[in-house]
Protein backbone atom coordinates (compact mmCIF):
# COMPACT_ATOMS: atom_id res chain seq x y z
CA UNK A 1 0.00 0.00 0.00
CA UNK A 2 2.54 2.37 1.42
CA UNK A 3 6.05 2.04 0.50
CA UNK A 4 9.07 4.59 2.02
CA UNK A 5 12.33 4.44 0.34
CA UNK A 6 15.45 5.46 2.09
CA UNK A 7 13.44 8.96 3.66
CA UNK A 8 15.67 11.59 5.02
CA UNK A 9 14.51 14.98 6.78
CA UNK A 10 17.06 17.23 8.42
CA UNK A 11 16.06 19.96 10.15
CA UNK A 12 19.30 22.24 9.38
CA UNK A 13 22.20 19.22 10.90
CA UNK A 14 19.73 17.34 12.69
CA UNK A 15 18.82 14.52 11.15
CA UNK A 16 15.03 13.28 12.49
CA UNK A 17 14.43 10.48 9.39
CA UNK A 18 17.66 9.11 8.73
CA UNK A 19 17.43 6.99 5.94
CA UNK A 20 13.74 5.03 6.97
CA UNK A 21 12.75 2.30 4.73
CA UNK A 22 9.46 0.48 5.41
CA UNK A 23 6.33 -1.13 3.94
CA UNK A 24 2.76 -0.36 5.14
CA UNK A 25 0.59 -3.83 3.84
CA UNK A 26 -2.37 -3.37 2.65
CA UNK A 27 -5.29 -3.67 4.73
CA UNK A 28 -2.90 -4.36 7.83
CA UNK A 29 -3.40 -2.41 11.25
CA UNK A 30 0.75 -1.55 11.45
CA UNK A 31 2.22 -0.24 14.84
CA UNK A 32 4.77 2.59 15.19
CA UNK A 33 6.61 2.37 18.14
CA UNK A 34 10.12 3.71 19.49
CA UNK A 35 11.64 6.26 21.64
CA UNK A 36 10.35 10.74 22.27
CA UNK A 37 12.08 12.01 19.64
CA UNK A 38 12.76 8.89 17.23
CA UNK A 39 11.03 10.70 14.68
CA UNK A 40 7.96 9.23 14.09
CA UNK A 41 5.72 12.23 13.63
CA UNK A 42 8.01 13.55 11.54
CA UNK A 43 7.50 10.64 9.40
CA UNK A 44 3.98 10.97 9.30
CA UNK A 45 4.12 15.08 8.72
CA UNK A 46 6.47 14.07 5.35
CA UNK A 47 4.22 11.12 4.36
CA UNK A 48 1.53 13.28 4.58
CA UNK A 49 3.27 15.99 3.44
CA UNK A 50 3.01 18.05 5.54
CA UNK A 51 6.65 18.54 5.36
CA UNK A 52 8.66 17.98 2.12
CA UNK A 53 11.24 15.48 2.86
CA UNK A 54 15.10 16.13 1.85
CA UNK A 55 15.61 13.10 -0.07
CA UNK A 56 13.92 9.95 -0.56
CA UNK A 57 10.48 8.74 -2.08
CA UNK A 58 6.97 7.42 -1.14
CA UNK A 59 4.87 5.87 -3.06
CA UNK A 60 0.94 4.65 -2.46
CA UNK A 61 -0.67 1.48 -4.40
CA UNK A 62 3.07 2.20 -6.90
CA UNK A 63 2.24 5.57 -7.44
CA UNK A 64 4.72 8.35 -6.28
CA UNK A 65 3.39 10.71 -3.50
CA UNK A 66 6.54 12.30 -2.50
CA UNK A 67 6.01 15.75 -1.70
CA UNK A 68 2.27 16.09 -3.03
CA UNK A 69 0.01 18.69 -0.97
CA UNK A 70 -1.50 17.49 2.15
CA UNK A 71 -4.61 18.35 0.19
CA UNK A 72 -4.88 16.30 -2.83
CA UNK A 73 -3.24 13.13 -0.79
CA UNK A 74 -6.71 13.65 1.66
CA UNK A 75 -8.34 13.39 -1.79
CA UNK A 76 -6.39 10.16 -2.70
CA UNK A 77 -7.78 9.00 0.31
CA UNK A 78 -4.64 9.60 2.80
CA UNK A 79 -5.55 11.01 6.11
CA UNK A 80 -4.04 11.74 9.36
CA UNK A 81 -4.32 12.91 12.82
CA UNK A 82 -2.38 15.40 15.03
CA UNK A 83 0.11 14.47 17.91
CA UNK A 84 -1.05 17.91 19.23
CA UNK A 85 -4.97 17.95 18.55
CA UNK A 86 -5.97 20.57 16.39
CA UNK A 87 -9.39 22.02 15.90
CA UNK A 88 -11.02 25.20 14.00
CA UNK A 89 -11.44 26.31 17.38
CA UNK A 90 -14.50 29.24 16.51
CA UNK A 91 -16.70 25.80 14.76
CA UNK A 92 -18.75 23.56 16.79
CA UNK A 93 -17.45 20.03 17.14
CA UNK A 94 -20.03 19.36 14.49
CA UNK A 95 -19.41 22.03 11.94
CA UNK A 96 -15.66 21.01 12.83
CA UNK A 97 -16.63 17.09 11.67
CA UNK A 98 -18.46 18.52 8.20
CA UNK A 99 -15.78 20.60 6.78
CA UNK A 100 -13.57 17.35 6.47
CA UNK A 101 -14.62 15.89 3.14
CA UNK A 102 -12.83 19.26 2.38
CA UNK A 103 -13.85 20.97 -0.80
CA UNK A 104 -15.33 17.92 -2.74
CA UNK A 105 -19.02 18.64 -2.57
CA UNK A 106 -20.13 21.41 -4.58
CA UNK A 107 -17.78 24.06 -4.01
CA UNK A 108 -17.51 26.06 -7.57
CA UNK A 109 -18.65 29.34 -6.82
CA UNK A 110 -21.41 28.62 -9.74
CA UNK A 111 -22.99 25.98 -7.00
CA UNK A 112 -22.97 28.28 -4.61
CA UNK A 113 -25.44 30.68 -5.74
CA UNK A 114 -27.14 28.60 -8.10
CA UNK A 115 -27.37 25.06 -6.73
CA UNK A 116 -28.61 25.92 -3.44
CA UNK A 117 -30.96 22.83 -3.21
CA UNK A 118 -28.38 20.02 -3.71
CA UNK A 119 -25.92 21.44 -1.18
CA UNK A 120 -28.95 21.55 1.10
CA UNK A 121 -28.93 17.96 0.67
CA UNK A 122 -25.19 17.24 0.88
CA UNK A 123 -25.35 19.12 3.76
CA UNK A 124 -27.99 17.66 5.53
CA UNK A 125 -26.11 14.03 4.48
CA UNK A 126 -23.16 15.38 6.09
CA UNK A 127 -24.71 16.66 9.29
CA UNK A 128 -26.34 13.16 10.40
CA UNK A 129 -23.23 11.50 9.21
CA UNK A 130 -21.32 13.90 11.96
CA UNK A 131 -23.83 12.93 14.58
CA UNK A 132 -23.52 9.14 13.79
CA UNK A 133 -19.65 9.74 14.80
CA UNK A 134 -20.20 12.14 17.16
CA UNK A 135 -22.80 9.58 19.19
CA UNK A 136 -20.06 6.75 18.04
CA UNK A 137 -17.49 8.17 20.02
CA UNK A 138 -19.92 8.86 23.01
CA UNK A 139 -19.76 12.54 22.74
CA UNK A 140 -22.74 13.37 21.14
CA UNK A 141 -23.30 15.99 23.99
CA UNK A 142 -20.36 18.21 22.41
CA UNK A 143 -22.11 18.59 19.19
CA UNK A 144 -22.89 22.24 19.63
CA UNK A 145 -19.70 23.54 21.60
CA UNK A 146 -17.10 25.36 20.56
CA UNK A 147 -14.59 22.62 19.37
CA UNK A 148 -11.83 25.68 21.38
CA UNK A 149 -13.34 24.84 24.14
CA UNK A 150 -13.48 21.07 25.31
CA UNK A 151 -10.94 19.40 26.78
CA UNK A 152 -7.33 17.62 25.07
CA UNK A 153 -8.87 14.02 25.44
CA UNK A 154 -12.20 15.10 23.82
CA UNK A 155 -10.15 16.99 21.17
CA UNK A 156 -8.45 13.59 20.63
CA UNK A 157 -11.61 11.68 19.58
CA UNK A 158 -12.46 14.66 17.32
CA UNK A 159 -9.27 13.84 15.56
CA UNK A 160 -10.06 10.36 15.21
CA UNK A 161 -14.04 11.42 14.28
CA UNK A 162 -12.58 13.17 11.42
CA UNK A 163 -10.86 10.46 9.65
CA UNK A 164 -14.81 8.48 10.26
CA UNK A 165 -16.05 11.29 8.19
CA UNK A 166 -14.96 10.14 4.53
CA UNK A 167 -13.79 7.29 3.55
CA UNK A 168 -10.28 6.59 3.67
CA UNK A 169 -7.85 3.72 2.05
CA UNK A 170 -5.15 4.83 4.69
CA UNK A 171 -5.01 6.15 7.97
CA UNK A 172 -2.23 7.98 10.03
CA UNK A 173 -3.27 8.28 13.84
CA UNK A 174 -0.69 9.63 16.03
CA UNK A 175 -0.94 8.72 19.43
CA UNK A 176 -4.57 9.23 19.13
CA UNK A 177 -5.72 7.13 22.41
CA UNK A 178 -2.93 9.90 24.86
CA UNK A 179 -4.88 11.87 26.94
CA UNK A 180 -7.82 9.57 26.70
CA UNK A 181 -9.43 7.32 29.44
CA UNK A 182 -9.08 3.88 29.51
CA UNK A 183 -12.89 2.62 28.63
CA UNK A 184 -12.66 5.24 25.77
CA UNK A 185 -9.47 4.13 24.85
CA UNK A 186 -11.05 0.10 24.49
CA UNK A 187 -13.73 1.67 22.57
CA UNK A 188 -11.43 3.71 20.09
CA UNK A 189 -9.42 0.42 19.63
CA UNK A 190 -13.06 -1.45 18.65
CA UNK A 191 -13.61 1.31 15.98
CA UNK A 192 -9.91 1.14 14.58
CA UNK A 193 -10.59 -2.86 14.50
CA UNK A 194 -14.01 -2.34 12.90
CA UNK A 195 -13.01 0.33 10.85
CA UNK A 196 -10.19 -1.67 9.59
CA UNK A 197 -12.50 -5.57 9.26
CA UNK A 198 -15.52 -3.60 7.93
CA UNK A 199 -14.83 -0.64 5.29
CA UNK A 200 -11.10 -2.14 4.52
CA UNK A 201 -9.30 0.74 6.09
CA UNK A 202 -5.67 0.26 6.56
CA UNK A 203 -4.05 2.13 9.35
CA UNK A 204 -0.43 3.19 10.89
CA UNK A 205 -0.66 3.76 14.45
CA UNK A 206 1.50 5.41 16.39
CA UNK A 207 1.35 4.57 20.06
CA UNK A 208 2.94 4.70 23.58
CA UNK A 209 0.79 2.36 25.06
CA UNK A 210 1.84 -1.50 24.40
CA UNK A 211 -1.13 -2.98 25.25
CA UNK A 212 -2.94 -0.91 22.99
CA UNK A 213 -0.37 -1.74 20.34
CA UNK A 214 -0.81 -5.46 21.50
CA UNK A 215 -4.13 -5.53 20.81
CA UNK A 216 -4.43 -3.96 17.72
CA UNK A 217 -1.19 -4.12 15.87
CA UNK A 218 0.31 -6.45 13.65
CA UNK A 219 3.18 -5.99 12.32
CA UNK A 220 4.87 -3.68 14.70
CA UNK A 221 7.70 -1.31 13.55
CA UNK A 222 10.13 0.20 15.85
CA UNK A 223 11.97 3.51 15.18
CA UNK A 224 14.91 5.05 16.70
CA UNK A 225 16.72 7.84 15.83
CA UNK A 226 15.50 8.20 12.38
CA UNK A 227 15.70 4.71 11.31
CA UNK A 228 13.56 1.35 11.29
CA UNK A 229 15.46 -0.62 13.92
CA UNK A 230 13.30 -3.58 13.63
CA UNK A 231 10.09 -5.11 12.52
CA UNK A 232 7.83 -8.08 13.42
CA UNK A 233 5.13 -8.94 15.66
CA UNK A 234 5.46 -7.41 19.07
CA UNK A 235 6.43 -10.32 20.78
CA UNK A 236 9.37 -10.99 18.22
CA UNK A 237 10.09 -6.77 18.58
CA UNK A 238 9.67 -6.88 22.46
CA UNK A 239 12.56 -9.73 22.14
CA UNK A 240 14.69 -8.02 19.75
CA UNK A 241 17.87 -6.96 21.62
CA UNK A 242 18.26 -3.71 19.56
CA UNK A 243 15.00 -2.66 20.83
CA UNK A 244 15.37 -3.38 24.08
CA UNK A 245 18.44 -1.16 24.23
CA UNK A 246 16.76 1.84 22.28
CA UNK A 247 13.52 1.76 23.93
CA UNK A 248 11.59 -1.04 26.22
CA UNK A 249 14.44 -1.93 28.22
CA UNK A 250 14.55 -0.13 31.34
CA UNK A 251 13.40 3.14 30.07
CA UNK A 252 15.29 5.11 32.56
CA UNK A 253 17.55 5.76 29.11
CA UNK A 254 14.92 7.53 27.64
CA UNK A 255 13.12 9.80 30.32
CA UNK A 256 15.10 12.46 30.09
CA UNK A 257 14.79 12.79 26.39
CA UNK A 258 12.04 15.03 25.11
CA UNK A 259 9.50 14.51 22.78
CA UNK A 260 7.45 17.05 20.29
CA UNK B 1 -36.41 74.45 20.19
CA UNK B 2 -33.08 75.63 20.28
CA UNK B 3 -32.72 71.78 21.48
CA UNK B 4 -33.74 70.33 18.25
CA UNK B 5 -31.84 72.91 16.35
CA UNK B 6 -28.24 71.35 18.17
CA UNK B 7 -29.40 67.76 17.22
CA UNK B 8 -29.62 68.91 13.61
CA UNK B 9 -27.22 70.42 13.66
CA UNK B 10 -24.87 67.48 15.10
CA UNK B 11 -27.31 65.54 12.63
CA UNK B 12 -25.79 67.30 9.94
CA UNK B 13 -22.05 68.23 10.49
CA UNK B 14 -21.10 65.06 12.52
CA UNK B 15 -23.82 61.35 12.55
CA UNK B 16 -24.38 61.58 8.92
CA UNK B 17 -20.97 62.72 7.54
CA UNK B 18 -19.50 60.11 10.03
CA UNK B 19 -21.59 57.46 9.30
CA UNK B 20 -20.85 57.93 5.07
CA UNK B 21 -16.78 58.07 6.29
CA UNK B 22 -17.40 55.01 8.37
CA UNK B 23 -19.03 52.73 6.19
CA UNK B 24 -15.75 53.47 3.62
CA UNK B 25 -13.36 52.82 6.31
CA UNK B 26 -15.40 49.43 7.78
CA UNK B 27 -15.44 48.04 3.73
CA UNK B 28 -12.06 48.76 2.83
CA UNK B 29 -10.75 47.41 6.74
CA UNK B 30 -13.08 44.36 5.80
CA UNK B 31 -10.59 44.12 3.30
CA UNK B 32 -7.20 44.44 5.16
CA UNK B 33 -8.65 42.17 7.99
CA UNK B 34 -9.65 39.25 5.15
CA UNK B 35 -6.14 39.51 3.79
CA UNK B 36 -4.77 39.35 6.86
CA UNK B 37 -6.79 35.78 8.48
CA UNK B 38 -6.19 34.44 5.01
CA UNK B 39 -3.04 35.07 3.33
CA UNK B 40 -1.49 36.08 7.28
CA UNK B 41 -0.20 39.79 6.38
CA UNK B 42 -0.72 43.24 6.27
CA UNK B 43 -1.52 44.59 2.72
CA UNK B 44 0.08 47.85 2.46
CA UNK B 45 -1.22 47.54 -1.23
CA UNK B 46 -4.96 47.92 -0.23
CA UNK B 47 -5.15 51.61 -0.45
CA UNK B 48 -3.93 51.43 -3.70
CA UNK B 49 -6.15 48.08 -4.69
CA UNK B 50 -9.15 50.51 -3.85
CA UNK B 51 -7.59 53.46 -5.94
CA UNK B 52 -7.03 50.89 -9.10
CA UNK B 53 -10.57 49.94 -8.83
CA UNK B 54 -11.88 53.28 -8.17
CA UNK B 55 -9.58 54.54 -11.13
CA UNK B 56 -11.51 51.90 -13.90
CA UNK B 57 -15.09 52.69 -12.36
CA UNK B 58 -14.17 55.62 -13.24
CA UNK B 59 -13.10 55.44 -16.86
CA UNK B 60 -15.96 53.40 -17.33
CA UNK B 61 -17.93 56.29 -16.14
CA UNK B 62 -16.75 58.42 -18.18
CA UNK B 63 -17.00 56.32 -21.25
CA UNK B 64 -20.53 55.90 -20.28
CA UNK B 65 -21.10 59.73 -20.12
CA UNK B 66 -20.21 59.85 -23.62
CA UNK B 67 -22.27 57.60 -24.33
CA UNK B 68 -25.05 59.13 -22.95
CA UNK B 69 -26.05 56.29 -20.64
CA UNK B 70 -27.05 57.46 -17.15
CA UNK B 71 -28.80 56.09 -14.33
CA UNK B 72 -30.95 59.31 -13.71
CA UNK B 73 -30.93 60.79 -10.64
CA UNK B 74 -28.17 58.83 -9.58
CA UNK B 75 -24.85 58.33 -10.54
CA UNK B 76 -23.58 56.64 -13.59
CA UNK B 77 -20.45 55.15 -11.15
CA UNK B 78 -22.79 52.65 -10.09
CA UNK B 79 -23.11 51.31 -13.76
CA UNK B 80 -19.79 50.90 -13.87
CA UNK B 81 -18.92 49.46 -10.75
CA UNK B 82 -19.11 46.08 -11.72
CA UNK B 83 -16.82 46.35 -14.46
CA UNK B 84 -14.18 48.32 -12.49
CA UNK B 85 -14.79 45.31 -9.87
CA UNK B 86 -13.47 42.91 -12.47
CA UNK B 87 -10.73 45.07 -13.64
CA UNK B 88 -9.41 44.82 -10.03
CA UNK B 89 -10.16 41.46 -9.58
CA UNK B 90 -7.87 41.33 -13.02
CA UNK B 91 -5.46 43.04 -11.06
CA UNK B 92 -5.23 41.13 -7.89
CA UNK B 93 -5.19 37.43 -9.45
CA UNK B 94 -2.14 39.21 -11.59
CA UNK B 95 -0.45 39.94 -9.03
CA UNK B 96 -1.20 36.81 -6.34
CA UNK B 97 0.08 35.08 -9.33
CA UNK B 98 3.33 37.03 -10.40
CA UNK B 99 4.09 38.24 -6.92
CA UNK B 100 2.28 36.32 -3.68
CA UNK B 101 2.75 32.78 -5.37
CA UNK B 102 6.33 32.64 -5.12
CA UNK B 103 6.71 34.06 -1.60
CA UNK B 104 3.88 31.85 -0.13
CA UNK B 105 6.03 28.57 -2.06
CA UNK B 106 8.64 29.40 -0.29
CA UNK B 107 6.36 30.10 3.11
CA UNK B 108 8.05 33.01 3.90
CA UNK B 109 7.50 35.18 6.74
CA UNK B 110 4.90 37.64 7.49
CA UNK B 111 7.17 40.39 7.99
CA UNK B 112 8.51 39.59 4.12
CA UNK B 113 5.00 39.76 2.88
CA UNK B 114 4.66 42.90 4.12
CA UNK B 115 7.89 44.24 2.64
CA UNK B 116 6.57 42.85 -0.50
CA UNK B 117 2.94 44.59 -0.15
CA UNK B 118 4.68 47.46 0.16
CA UNK B 119 6.66 47.19 -3.39
CA UNK B 120 3.16 46.37 -4.82
CA UNK B 121 1.91 49.75 -3.83
CA UNK B 122 4.31 51.85 -5.60
CA UNK B 123 3.70 49.54 -8.94
CA UNK B 124 -0.21 49.88 -8.67
CA UNK B 125 0.56 53.24 -7.27
CA UNK B 126 2.59 54.00 -10.59
CA UNK B 127 0.18 52.34 -12.55
CA UNK B 128 -2.51 54.39 -11.59
CA UNK B 129 -0.87 57.36 -11.96
CA UNK B 130 0.05 56.57 -15.41
CA UNK B 131 -3.10 55.80 -16.57
CA UNK B 132 -5.19 58.71 -14.85
CA UNK B 133 -2.74 61.47 -13.52
CA UNK B 134 -1.87 62.20 -10.07
CA UNK B 135 -5.28 64.92 -10.09
CA UNK B 136 -8.24 65.78 -8.89
CA UNK B 137 -10.58 63.89 -11.01
CA UNK B 138 -14.59 64.35 -10.44
CA UNK B 139 -17.21 61.47 -12.06
CA UNK B 140 -20.37 61.91 -9.63
CA UNK B 141 -23.37 62.66 -11.72
CA UNK B 142 -26.90 62.48 -11.19
CA UNK B 143 -29.02 63.90 -8.08
CA UNK B 144 -26.36 65.88 -5.65
CA UNK B 145 -29.05 65.74 -2.40
CA UNK B 146 -31.49 62.95 -1.04
CA UNK B 147 -32.84 65.74 1.35
CA UNK B 148 -31.19 69.25 0.49
CA UNK B 149 -30.67 71.88 3.63
CA UNK B 150 -33.15 74.13 2.01
CA UNK B 151 -36.13 71.87 1.95
CA UNK B 152 -35.29 70.60 5.10
CA UNK B 153 -36.06 74.20 6.47
CA UNK B 154 -38.59 74.34 5.12
CA UNK B 155 -40.29 71.74 5.88
CA UNK B 156 -39.20 71.74 9.77
CA UNK B 157 -39.17 75.69 10.12
CA UNK B 158 -35.85 75.18 12.23
CA UNK B 159 -33.51 76.98 11.92
CA UNK B 160 -30.83 74.43 11.46
CA UNK B 161 -30.62 71.91 7.73
CA UNK B 162 -30.24 68.38 7.32
CA UNK B 163 -28.59 67.67 4.21
CA UNK B 164 -28.09 64.07 3.30
CA UNK B 165 -25.95 63.77 0.00
CA UNK B 166 -27.00 61.30 -2.32
CA UNK B 167 -23.50 59.34 -2.12
CA UNK B 168 -23.91 59.22 1.46
CA UNK B 169 -27.06 57.75 1.32
CA UNK B 170 -25.82 55.19 -1.47
CA UNK B 171 -22.68 54.89 1.01
CA UNK B 172 -24.38 54.19 3.69
CA UNK B 173 -27.11 51.60 1.90
CA UNK B 174 -24.59 49.97 -0.34
CA UNK B 175 -22.50 49.35 2.47
CA UNK B 176 -25.06 47.48 4.89
CA UNK B 177 -26.03 45.33 1.48
CA UNK B 178 -22.24 44.07 1.20
CA UNK B 179 -21.19 43.11 4.61
CA UNK B 180 -24.36 41.32 4.97
CA UNK B 181 -23.96 39.34 1.78
CA UNK B 182 -20.25 38.70 2.86
CA UNK B 183 -21.30 37.86 6.13
CA UNK B 184 -24.18 35.04 4.51
CA UNK B 185 -21.09 34.14 2.39
CA UNK B 186 -18.51 33.60 5.12
CA UNK B 187 -21.17 31.99 7.29
CA UNK B 188 -23.62 29.70 5.25
CA UNK B 189 -21.62 28.55 2.08
CA UNK B 190 -19.76 25.88 2.26
CA UNK B 191 -16.87 27.92 0.67
CA UNK B 192 -16.74 30.49 3.16
CA UNK B 193 -16.28 28.08 5.76
CA UNK B 194 -13.55 26.81 4.05
CA UNK B 195 -12.17 29.84 4.34
CA UNK B 196 -13.07 30.61 7.93
CA UNK B 197 -11.68 27.33 8.49
CA UNK B 198 -8.32 27.95 6.70
CA UNK B 199 -7.71 31.16 8.49
CA UNK B 200 -8.59 29.47 12.03
CA UNK B 201 -6.32 26.24 11.62
CA UNK B 202 -3.99 26.16 8.28
CA UNK B 203 -2.69 22.82 8.56
CA UNK B 204 -5.96 21.22 9.80
CA UNK B 205 -7.55 22.77 6.71
CA UNK B 206 -4.89 21.38 4.41
CA UNK B 207 -5.23 17.40 5.99
CA UNK B 208 -9.01 18.13 5.60
CA UNK B 209 -8.98 17.95 1.73
CA UNK B 210 -9.11 22.11 1.50
CA UNK B 211 -7.23 23.59 -1.36
CA UNK B 212 -5.69 26.54 -0.04
CA UNK B 213 -4.95 27.85 -4.05
CA UNK B 214 -8.39 27.71 -4.36
CA UNK B 215 -8.77 29.81 -0.63
CA UNK B 216 -6.67 32.04 -1.87
CA UNK B 217 -8.19 32.89 -4.93
CA UNK B 218 -11.14 33.46 -3.64
CA UNK B 219 -10.25 35.60 -0.57
CA UNK B 220 -8.32 37.99 -3.77
CA UNK B 221 -11.34 38.16 -6.00
CA UNK B 222 -13.57 39.04 -2.19
CA UNK B 223 -11.20 41.45 -1.74
CA UNK B 224 -11.39 43.30 -5.19
CA UNK B 225 -15.00 43.73 -4.62
CA UNK B 226 -14.59 45.22 -1.35
CA UNK B 227 -11.75 47.41 -2.44
CA UNK B 228 -13.27 48.44 -5.20
CA UNK B 229 -16.93 49.31 -3.72
CA UNK B 230 -14.78 51.48 -0.68
CA UNK B 231 -13.00 53.48 -3.29
CA UNK B 232 -15.85 54.32 -5.48
CA UNK B 233 -17.77 55.34 -2.81
CA UNK B 234 -15.20 57.46 -1.58
CA UNK B 235 -14.45 59.16 -4.65
CA UNK B 236 -18.01 60.31 -5.30
CA UNK B 237 -18.76 61.31 -1.69
CA UNK B 238 -15.37 63.47 -1.92
CA UNK B 239 -13.31 62.88 -5.08
CA UNK B 240 -10.67 60.84 -6.76
CA UNK B 241 -7.50 61.52 -6.38
CA UNK B 242 -4.85 58.61 -6.59
CA UNK B 243 -2.84 60.01 -3.12
CA UNK B 244 -5.87 60.00 -1.14
CA UNK B 245 -6.27 56.47 -1.21
CA UNK B 246 -2.89 56.17 -0.28
CA UNK B 247 -3.51 58.25 2.68
CA UNK B 248 -6.50 56.34 3.86
CA UNK B 249 -4.42 53.23 4.37
CA UNK B 250 -3.45 54.70 7.85
CA UNK B 251 -7.48 55.25 9.20
CA UNK B 252 -8.29 51.61 7.49
CA UNK B 253 -5.37 50.28 9.01
CA UNK B 254 -6.40 51.45 12.38
CA UNK B 255 -10.14 50.71 12.22
CA UNK B 256 -8.56 47.14 11.30
CA UNK B 257 -6.72 46.63 14.35
CA UNK B 258 -8.79 48.60 16.53
CA UNK B 259 -11.75 45.96 15.92
CA UNK B 260 -9.10 43.30 16.36
CA UNK B 261 -7.00 41.93 13.32
CA UNK B 262 -8.53 38.72 11.11
CA UNK B 263 -11.99 39.52 12.68
CA UNK B 264 -14.80 40.88 9.93
CA UNK B 265 -17.50 42.14 12.92
CA UNK B 266 -14.57 43.67 14.56
CA UNK B 267 -13.38 45.74 11.20
CA UNK B 268 -16.65 47.04 10.90
CA UNK B 269 -17.35 48.14 14.51
CA UNK B 270 -13.24 49.86 14.28
CA UNK B 271 -14.74 51.57 10.49
CA UNK B 272 -17.12 53.21 12.55
CA UNK B 273 -14.79 53.66 15.75
CA UNK B 274 -11.93 55.91 13.91
CA UNK B 275 -14.63 57.77 11.06
CA UNK B 276 -16.84 58.92 14.65
CA UNK B 277 -13.77 59.90 16.54
CA UNK B 278 -12.41 61.30 13.85
CA UNK B 279 -14.85 63.69 13.10
CA UNK B 280 -16.27 64.34 16.44
CA UNK B 281 -12.29 65.57 17.27
CA UNK B 282 -12.01 67.55 14.17
CA UNK B 283 -15.63 69.22 14.62
CA UNK B 284 -16.10 72.92 15.63
CA UNK B 285 -18.28 72.72 18.40
CA UNK B 286 -19.48 75.90 18.57
CA UNK B 287 -22.74 75.95 16.59
CA UNK B 288 -24.01 72.64 18.58
CA UNK B 289 -22.96 74.65 21.84
CA UNK B 290 -24.44 78.11 21.11
CA UNK B 291 -28.18 76.32 20.68
CA UNK B 292 -27.30 74.57 23.93
CA UNK B 293 -25.76 77.01 26.69
CA UNK B 294 -27.20 79.95 27.87
CA UNK B 295 -25.93 83.36 26.28
CA UNK B 296 -23.59 84.49 28.84
CA UNK B 297 -21.95 80.83 28.42
CA UNK B 298 -21.78 80.57 24.81
CA UNK B 299 -18.54 79.62 23.65
CA UNK B 300 -15.86 82.27 21.93
CA UNK B 301 -14.13 80.26 20.22
CA UNK B 302 -14.33 77.21 17.85
CA UNK B 303 -14.63 74.91 20.38
CA UNK B 304 -12.73 72.40 17.60
CA UNK B 305 -10.58 69.70 19.71
CA UNK B 306 -8.18 69.44 16.84
CA UNK B 307 -7.40 70.92 13.59
CA UNK B 308 -8.53 69.00 10.98
CA UNK B 309 -5.34 69.11 9.75
CA UNK B 310 -4.48 66.50 12.35
CA UNK B 311 -7.66 64.14 11.53
CA UNK B 312 -5.13 61.12 10.47
CA UNK B 313 -3.19 61.70 13.93
CA UNK B 314 -6.33 60.77 15.59
CA UNK B 315 -6.38 57.18 14.07
CA UNK B 316 -3.01 56.79 15.67
CA UNK B 317 -4.62 58.01 19.41
CA UNK B 318 -7.70 55.60 19.01
CA UNK B 319 -5.21 53.06 17.98
CA UNK B 320 -2.50 53.33 20.50
CA UNK B 321 -5.56 53.70 23.49
CA UNK B 322 -7.39 50.93 22.68
CA UNK B 323 -4.28 48.34 22.29
CA UNK B 324 -3.51 50.05 25.90
CA UNK B 325 -6.30 48.03 27.34
CA UNK B 326 -7.00 45.64 24.84
CA UNK B 327 -4.05 44.14 22.75
CA UNK B 328 -5.84 42.00 20.72
CA UNK B 329 -8.80 44.91 19.75
CA UNK B 330 -12.49 45.29 20.71
CA UNK B 331 -13.49 42.11 19.32
CA UNK B 332 -11.01 39.30 19.95
CA UNK B 333 -8.40 39.34 16.62
CA UNK B 334 -5.76 36.53 15.68
CA UNK B 335 -2.05 37.28 16.45
CA UNK B 336 0.22 35.60 13.20
N1 LIG C 1 10.08 21.42 12.82
C1 LIG C 1 11.14 20.92 13.46
N2 LIG C 1 12.28 21.62 13.52
C2 LIG C 1 13.38 21.13 14.15
N3 LIG C 1 13.41 19.92 14.75
C3 LIG C 1 12.30 19.17 14.73
C4 LIG C 1 11.11 19.63 14.08
N4 LIG C 1 10.17 18.66 14.21
C5 LIG C 1 10.75 17.67 14.90
N5 LIG C 1 12.03 17.96 15.21
C6 LIG C 1 12.95 17.09 15.93
O1 LIG C 1 12.96 15.85 15.30
C7 LIG C 1 13.05 14.81 16.25
C8 LIG C 1 11.95 13.80 15.99
O2 LIG C 1 10.71 14.38 16.36
P1 LIG C 1 9.34 13.59 16.22
O3 LIG C 1 8.27 14.52 16.60
O4 LIG C 1 9.26 12.99 14.89
O5 LIG C 1 9.49 12.46 17.33
P2 LIG C 1 8.46 11.34 17.73
O6 LIG C 1 9.08 10.04 17.39
O7 LIG C 1 7.12 11.63 17.20
O8 LIG C 1 8.45 11.52 19.31
P3 LIG C 1 7.25 11.40 20.37
O9 LIG C 1 7.10 9.97 20.70
O10 LIG C 1 7.75 12.17 21.54
O11 LIG C 1 6.05 12.01 19.74
C9 LIG C 1 12.95 15.45 17.62
O12 LIG C 1 14.25 15.47 18.18
C10 LIG C 1 12.48 16.84 17.34
O13 LIG C 1 13.06 17.74 18.24
MG1 LIG D 1 5.33 12.10 17.90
Amino acid sequence: MIVVDDLHKHFGGFHAVDGASLEIAQGSITGLIGPNGAGKTTLFNVIAGVLKPTSGRVSMAGEEITGLPPHELFHKGLLRTFQIAHEFSSMTCRENLMMVPGDQLGETLWNTWFGRKRIADQERALRAKADEVLEFLTVEHLADHKAGQISGGQKKLLELGRTMMVDARIVFLDEVGAGVNRTLLNTIGDAIIRLNKERGYTFVVIEHDMDFIGRLCNPVICMAEGKVLAEGTLAEIKANEHVIEAYLGTGLKNKDKVGA
Amino acid sequence: MDFLNAIIALLNFVVVPAMAYGSQLALGALGVTLIYGILRFSNFAHGDTMAFGAMVTVLFTWLFQSWGISLGPLPTALLALPLGILGCMGLLLATDRVVYRFYREQKAKPVILVIVSLGVTFIMNGIVRFIIGPDDQRFADGERFIVSARTFKELTGLREGLAIKTTQGITVITAVVVVALLFWFLNRTRTGKSMRAYSDNEDLALLSGINPERVVMITWLIVAGLATIAGVLYGLDKSFKPFTYFQLLLPIFASAIVGGLGNPIGAIAGGFVIAFSEVTVTYAWKKVLTYLMPESLEPSGLVQLLSTDYKLAVSFLILLIVLLFKPTGLFKGKAV
